[in-house]
């Protein structure tokens, strides 16, 4: 009798296919950060052509390097790339109104101009520009992200200052002092409240929250669209995720150390907070991080309720447009392809998706770095 | 504490620190039962907050409206015969006196006048010629208690209007298409494109997830690349919906462009507009869901008992059976009720479909994976967006629609879930 391990082809086989389904989501990663990555460097090296109301005074033979262009218009400055009708130029020298160039610069012919040929000016959105300023507005190639990371940002922080102290007393409530019953009665409650598809809490912010908060503070000071009222719809959104996470942690702390807090004569607030959160606080710092990327990556509240249009404001009573609620209101019209609007998508999605990564990664770490284990 | 032991207490310390401490003692569980208090409040936040939203949409969805009239009814009797009980052909005559002949052509072209019914004449002078409007609206709660202003209201502005109670989810509105009168509007549209996504985005994930649940939990080892994955998974689990949207529009809308519109198939409908269909909806909605239905799946497996995998060994199966036969069945349960559960996320998700090229206004039913879609979320975000105020009371209508649809979702999960382990 042949006792030697058999080889089965078809275990092999189902392995390897099981394998695949696994590596999938590898790829699905890749997928997002190759897809994301690529569009965005398109992002930052497509030339935009800009008209400088500037035309040439004289025809403009093609051996010709200098020639004098209109007084009215933008400036040019050395190293600018040029254009006249195909034939692009790089500026080497400017005094005054005479230009210097190089003739058919990036490869193209160069070829004779009509006096009166409009010239234009190259702009590339630089990272300087997109990580220094504070304008966005594509129409006039304006691409400071800070309009846009600044709103989300205020829309998030409302959002935890909401969710942390509620979420995080639920959860002591429910792990310290409620009883059984109420659990039971109180956790579904909050399973229904976080199943509720995120476009719902955005008509509730649009129909209540915000008529609320300008019968409360005065019609004149809150915008019909404002930060306050998505932001806080977020937080309401994000106290079941925080007090789901922080009831987990608070939970596994072992009752041995409650009883020694109350052997030594504390009392129940004592306990829970000087015994109980402090051992279990590595949890809800996860729980903390993790409720932030959930709120910077929220998108439909914003979308509807924080109104639609960038704008650089600490105000939370003002309309402003977080990166979330820009994507989606550009990409609702028909996109064509082969415009910046359409690559500037990809460059606030590659932003999001590394501020939600990293925050995310960031919450594994503390929970592996400072999780006691009893 | 009883009186003698208080008594040898009070014995063994001075007078005033005797009183001072019982008094900062009697502070401390005072405070300790504030906070009881504070604690005990918060929960309610989140209830509050539920009744709030729900309370919100029924007072939208319900209540009084002033009906407008282009025309009235009974200004279109012909010899004292009221429209309701006119013979089609006059029907006909009064629709033709007053709409453009290009409408009219548009009418007989779709259908002759001879192939349509009275019924059918009938309702088109009713949208067409009556054209009934609504100039305002009130809220349920208006229209419960305040029914005195809204008829003084009535008087002073809208004299021309009568006043009817409206509910804006009816029968109707379930089966009828979009339109852009809003009291003819329907969710129908809406509700088949949802069910087509869901079902592509289930089709697609619901194996690849199970099948990389089973080798994470049956088969992988604790190597590099096995961790590499399970990290992975976690990571992708918290990657804002709006990103996978992005990923959906470059890969599946234009990278996969002909398979997605279908072109590789010989599907070539004009209307189909450039990869922008149900397919890649579904596919984009399925990555969505995969890395939840691969943590749901997994922990499902993890709860079955290792006893049963070893009574398996031991009779000779070989893993793949042990798995097919005795760890798949008893985790079934579990995985199907982490599957409804991905479903109804997949439901309500909104941006990514926005992003991925949701059609903003189609009335045709979708008619298989190549066809443009709107979906019920999309549906209550567009009529939300939109300036006039009659639009939010459909939406209100159409989101009592997708509440009772998740809910409905979830019982069948918990229905599910009873009646397969009480068969295990």
């Amino acid at each position: 009798m042949d006792l030697k391990k058999k080889r089965r082809i078809g275990e092999s086989i189902i392995q390897g296919f099981l394998f695949l389904a696994a590596a999938l989501s590898i790829l699905v990663t890749i997928g997002i950060v190759y897809e994301l990555g690529t569009e965005a460097m398109l992002f930052f090296t497509r030339k935009q052509w800009e008209n400088t109301n500037k035309v040439i005074t004289q025809s403009l033979e093609p051996g010709f390097t200098e020639f004098i262009v209109s007084e009215s218009g933008a400036t040019i400055n050395e190293g600018d790339l040029v254009r006249l009708r195909s034939e692009e130029m790089l500026v080497v020298n400017v005094q005054d109104e005479r230009l210097k160039v190089v003739r058919g610069a990036e490869d193209t012919e160069p070829v004779f101009h009509n006096e009166g040929t409009t010239l234009e000016k190259a702009t590339q959105v630089t990272f300087l520009e997109f990580f220094g300023k504070t304008e966005w507005n594509p129409q006039i190639g304006k691409f400071g992200i800070w309009a846009l990371v600044n709103a989300t940002l205020m829309t998030s922080l409302i959002a935890i200052t909401v969710a942390l102290p509620v979420g995080l007393s639920v959860a002591i409530y429910l792990s310290e002092y409620a009883s059984h019953r109420f659990r039971s009665i109180l956790k579904p409650i909050l399973e229904v409240l976080a199943g509720i598809p995120t476009v719902v809490y955005g008509y509730f912010a649009l129909t209540f929250m915000t008529p609320l908060l300008r019968y409360i503070f005065g019609v004149d000071v809150v915008e019909i669209y404002n930060t306050a009222s998505a932001g806080i719809v977020i937080g309401i959104l994000i106290i079941p995720l925080v007090s789901s996470m922080s009831e987990d942690a608070l939970s596994a702390v072992p009752n041995g150390l409650r009883e020694a807090s109350y052997g030594l004569g504390a009392t129940k607030l004592e306990t829970s907070l000087r015994v109980v959160v402090p051992s279990a606080i590595s949890g809800i710092a996860a729980a903390f991080i993790v409720a932030i990327s959930r709120a910077i990556g929220e998108t439909m509240i914003v979308a509807i309720a924080s109104g639609a249009g960038p704008n650089f404001t600490f105000n939370p009573f003002k309309a402003a447009e977080t990166m979330t609620g820009h994507i989606v209101r550009i990409s609702g019209g028909d996109l064509s392809y082969n415009s910046l609007d359409y690559n500037s998508i990809f460059a606030i999605g590659l932003l999001l998706f590394f501020m939600t990564l990293i925050l995310n990664i960031f919450s594994h770490w503390i929970v592996k770095r400072f999780r006691k284990v009893y | 504490m009883n009186a003698t032991q208080d008594e040898e207490i009070r014995l063994s310390m001075s007078e005033d620190d005797y009183f001072a401490d019982t008094k900062k003692l009697s502070k401390r569980h005072a405070l300790s039962k504030i906070w009881h208090v504070i604690f005990a409040a918060s929960t309610l936040v989140g209830i509050v907050a539920l009744t709030a939203l729900l309370l919100n949409v029924f007072n939208n969805a319900f209540g009084y409206i002033a009906l407008e009239n282009s025309i009235q009814p009974e200004e279109l009797a012909i010899d004292g015969v009221s429209i309701e009980e006119m013979s089609k052909e006059n029907l006909v005559t009064i629709l033709g006196d007053h709409v453009s002949k290009g409408l009219m052509r548009r009418f007989e072209s779709g259908m002759t006048w001879e192939e349509r019914s009275r019924e059918n004449v009938y309702n088109l002078v009713l949208e067409r010629v009556v054209d009934p409007k609504s100039v305002a609206q009130w809220t349920l709660y208006e229209s419960l208690f305040k029914v005195n202003e809204i008829q003084q209201e009535m008087t002073e502005k809208y004299t021309e209007a009568n006043l009817i109670f409206k509910s804006w989810i009816t029968p109707s509105f379930i089966t009828l298409p979009q339109s852009s009168n809003p009291l003819n509007a329907g969710v129908r549209t809406a509700i088949l494109g949802s069910l087509w996504i869901i079902f592509i985005s289930i089709v697609f994930s619901f194996p690849i997830g199970v099948g990389a649940a089973v080798y994470l939990q049956e088969y992988a080892k604790d190597s590099f690349v096995n961790r590499i994955i399970q990290t992975n998974i976690n990571n992708l689990a918290g990657v804002p919906s709006i990103i996978y949207g992005i990923l959906g529009l470059a890969l599946f809308v234009r990278a996969l462009n002909l398979i997605t519109s279908g072109a590789v198939f010989g599907y070539t409908d004009p209307m189909t507009a450039n990869g922008r269909t149900i397919l890649s909806a579904g596919l984009t909605l399925g990555l969505l869901i995969l890395p939840l239905i691969i943590i749901n799946a997994q922990e499902a497996i993890k709860a079955v008992p290792n006893s049963l995998r070893q009574a398996s060994y031991g009779m000779g199966a070989t893993r793949w059976q042990t798995i097919w036969n005795h760890v798949l069945p008893s985790a079934l349960p579990g995985i199907l009720t982490g599957t409804i559960l991905a479903i109804s996320r997949a439901i309500g998700e909104t941006a990514p479909l926005v992003v991925v090229g949701a059609s903003t206004f189609i009335t045709f039913d979708p008619d298989g994976p190549f066809s443009k879609f709107t979906t019920l979320p999309i549906q209550i975000y567009q009529w939300t967006a939109r300036p006039q105020d009659v639009f939010r009371n459909i939406a209100a209508g159409a989101i009592i629609v997708l509440l009772i649809l998740l809910l409905s979702m979830n019982a069948i999960a918990v229905l599910l879930r009873n009646k397969y382990s009480r068969r295990l």
